[in-house]
């Protein structure tokens, strides 16, 4: 499968896809990136006259990339035109640097493990630097398998 | 494996995962993963791969689809302890 069929698959539209392109995937890993334009309405708001991305749309862009992108490559042979219902069902994540208006950020995963429908990923988020933003653990699960 | 051995051991693998820790408490043959510990669906796939790693046992899908109580679960394992 390639990188532009999954994410033709993504169930995300703007204003919620946090998905720009995906450099590499295998069975094992995933990495992407993704630009947070400076006129996001969320920076109006987080922070009052002090723009600072908010830890959840971090969290969103890893579990976007780290999960979903490496779960729809892991299911491609299975995958059918409708997408399987799917769920975030943890987030353990530690934050180290902030992220400004304008950054574009890199997320690598690796899969601990997939089994049971669960998707159990191990995910860090870079700035362009090369700083590590944040780390940990997300999973989701298919809720209701599709069968197409 | 005995009942009780198998109970005792189970208690420490849902541990971390049971919400309702006085159901945990008085964990027994009866007692419901879901409904009674009140542990998600999510978190039930970590117990079973942790009850895989402690018995060093595989279980397959159908399986854990009827892995939902403490009797299926002691079921399941001691099949699978004997085909060893």
């Amino acid at each position: 499968m390639t990188t532009a069929a999954i994410l033709q698959h993504l169930p995300y539209a703007a204003p919620f896809l946090f998905v720009d392109e995906l450099i590499d995937i295998d069975e094992e890993t995933v990495t992407g990136r993704y630009t947070f334009q400076p006129d996001m309405p969320c920076y109006q708001g987080h922070f009052k006259g002090h723009p600072v991305t908010p830890g959840v749309l971090l969290t969103e862009v890893m579990a976007q990339i780290g999960v979903v992108c490496l779960g729809i490559y892991l299911l491609r042979d299975s995958i059918g035109q409708q997408f399987p219902t799917v769920a975030m069902t943890s987030t353990q994540v530690d934050f180290y640097l902030p992220v400004l208006p304008g950054e574009t950020v890199e997320v690598k995963a690796e899969k601990i493990y997939f089994r049971f429908n669960k998707l159990k990923c191990r995910v860090s988020l870079y700035n362009a630097a090369g700083k590590l933003v944040c780390d940990g653990v997300i999973a989701g699960m298919i809720i209701h398998p599709q069968h197409a | 494996m005995d009942q009780a051995t198998f109970i005792a051991e189970l208690r420490e693998i849902v541990k971390p995962y049971a919400k309702n820790q006085e159901a945990l408490a008085q964990i027994s043959l009866s007692t419901d993963f879901i409904n009674d510990l009140k542990i998600n669906s999510a978190n039930l796939v970590d117990v079973v791969l942790d009850v895989e790693e402690k018995y060093d046992i595989v279980i397959q899908n159908e399986e854990m689809e009827r892995m939902l109580n403490v009797q299926a679960a002691m079921d399941i394992v001691n099949a699978k302890l004997q085909e060893k």
